[in-house]
């Protein structure tokens, strides 16, 4: 099993770092229409959601398959998320704006989608900052308590995504049906470990979603 | 045909040296646009149906086309979809052939006119514009059209008319976006007061860039007034009515909160959940400052006359 995880690997990091050279290839390419800098956001923003609900969805899939492999590719998911996030805010700092500190500042201060995807960038820099494993040890059971808010950071984002569109919600309405469904899981296996948690403790483990180690 | 009748209208004799020049600058920046779509023939073999327009007011020399690519693949028409590339391609289903206008209302001469005789009697110049839209993005357009203020001369104006109402075409089996009701109340409707409708800046356009209009940009008339939100130039016009109330308009009544009925851009009023103090010209690029807005878009010389005593800040 641990062979065939560690097979997995160069296959993960390639599908983590597609999405960038795609993006490359349509910059160099002009392949992203009239308003370029707009779409680069777009698919930045994109890309760091997905990334976001695939790691929620590792759990899961654990839960389900009872193979806990999959728990350092969650780290490695989380950290792409938070990749193309920072590639997104970059993106509006330095292509977008050119780094003018006023007009970045009046825009933060006017548009509050902005707030939303603020937040949920700190969130994941928290979360990014305390992803290695001296820190997850240093944090001990906070650790877990601290990595919950990636709910709340998924959340925003999808906040931030709805609330700067005119009306036509489909897209970021498919990522909160994900979001829902994923926690919506989790809430399930929480309500059966209440019911039957006591009854059954030779296999604590079994259904617990957030076992991170 | 409609080509047929726009090529029968005469250049300008007496053009104005400095207006001359202009559209010089204008047609050279044109061909280099030409020369740099290379690929895209139609651009470089496409030939000005109107090769003579003199231009309208104001002049104002420091602004630069934005490609014509640009603008035709960069469009919002909610009629056919919410994103601006289907929109762009199911735009192309729209008839227009033997197009009419109807204009009532509160008028002395509520008539029908064929396109092709409208423009028989309004004389069509060129309209170099800014453009800004709602969500942040501007352009450089330069429209060919009439002034609309020709346009309500010929139906004469009662004194009870006090607003324009405009409607877009209807074409449900064109408009997917219309026969699934979907979004805003069809067919799409805007509105302007009547001075704002009778001020020079305000046109009717048939095309841009010497060429009839693309459809997704509003062929084959559409309204143009450049010191507002581009949302209030409602496209593929058939129908004008002067009121005596302010008409319904479509986006002010799916969130009047969020688009006002005078829709006149203003840096100083965001957006509720968006700044409107900057805007990314389109063209322009990476790593390239967004252009700070200016109030009624640069037009305010001209326009601000209009609005003086009023709350911009509460007839926004």
């Amino acid at each position: 099993m641990d062979a065939l995880t560690s097979r997995l690997w160069p296959i993960t990091i390639a599908f983590c770092v597609a999405p960038l050279l795609w993006l490359l290839l349509d910059i160099g390419l002009n392949r992203l229409g009239s308003n370029p800098i707009q779409a680069m956001h777009i698919y930045l923003g994109d890309w760091s959601l997905r990334f976001l609900c695939i790691t929620l969805a590792i759990t899961p899939l654990q839960t389900m398959t009872q193979w806990r492999g999959m728990t350092d590719y969650r780290q490695l998911f989380g950290l792409t998320a938070f990749f193309y996030a920072t590639l997104h805010l970059l993106g509006y700092l330095s292509a977008d704006h050119a780094w003018v500190w006023p007009i970045i500042g009046l825009d933060l201060w006017q548009s509050s989608y902005l707030w939303f995807g603020l937040l949920a960038y700190l969130i994941l820099l928290l979360l990014a900052v305390t992803s290695p494993k001296a820190a997850k040890k240093r944090l001990g059971k906070t650790w877990k308590k601290l990595h919950r808010y990636i709910y709340l950071a998924a959340a925003a984002a999808i906040l931030h995504y709805f609330w700067q569109l005119k009306g036509n919600l489909a897209e970021p309405l498919f990522y909160l049906l994900v979001l829902g469904m994923l926690l919506g899981f989790r809430g399930l296996v929480w309500l059966k470990n209440r019911r039957f948690g006591l009854t059954a403790p030779s296999k604590p483990h079994a259904a617990d979603p957030d076992r991170a180690d | 045909m409609l080509i047929k009748t726009y090529k029968q209208i005469p250049s300008n004799e007496i053009t104005d040296p400095a207006v001359f020049r202009q559209r010089r600058t204008l047609l050279k920046a044109m061909a280099a646009l030409a020369i740099g779509a290379a690929g895209s023939d139609t651009v470089a073999a496409r030939s000005r149906t109107w090769p003579d327009l003199q231009t309208g007011n104001p002049p104002v020399p420091d602004l630069q086309p934005t490609p014509a690519e640009l603008v035709g693949n960069y469009t919002n028409y909610y009629e056919f979809a919410f994103n601006k590339e289907d929109a762009t391609r199911l735009a192309q289903r729209l008839r227009i052939d033997a197009w009419s206008v109807t204009i009532g209302g509160e008028v002395e001469n509520p008539a029908s006119y064929h396109l092709e005789d409208l423009l028989q009697r309004c004389p069509l110049r060129e309209y170099l514009y800014r453009f800004r839209c709602v969500e942040g993005w501007s352009m450089v357009v330069p429209w060919v059209g009439f002034a609309l203020s020709d346009l309500l001369k010929l139906a004469q104006p009662l004194a009870s008319a006090k607003f324009v109402k405009f409607t877009s075409a209807s074409q449900p089996e064109a408009m997917p976006r219309l026969w699934q009701q979907a979004m805003l109340a069809w067919p799409y409707q805007e509105g302007l007061r009547i001075d704002e409708a009778g001020h020079p800046l305000t046109i009717l356009a048939v095309g841009a860039y010497g060429e009839t209009l693309p459809k997704q940009n509003g062929a084959p008339l559409r309204l143009v007034v450049p010191w507002k939100y581009g949302f209030k130039s409602a496209k593929a016009i058939v129908a004008i009515e002067l009121c005596r109330q302010p008409p319904l308009t479509s986006w002010n009544r799916y969130a009047p909160d969020e688009y006002g009925f005078y829709a006149n851009v203003n840096p100083a009023v965001p957006h509720p959940r968006w700044s409107q103090a900057s805007e990314r010209p389109l063209g322009s690029d990476f790593f390239t400052p967004r252009r700070p807005t200016e109030l009624f878009n640069g037009y305010g010389e001209q326009v601000a006359g209009l609005y003086s005593g009023m709350n911009l800040r509460h007839f926004f």
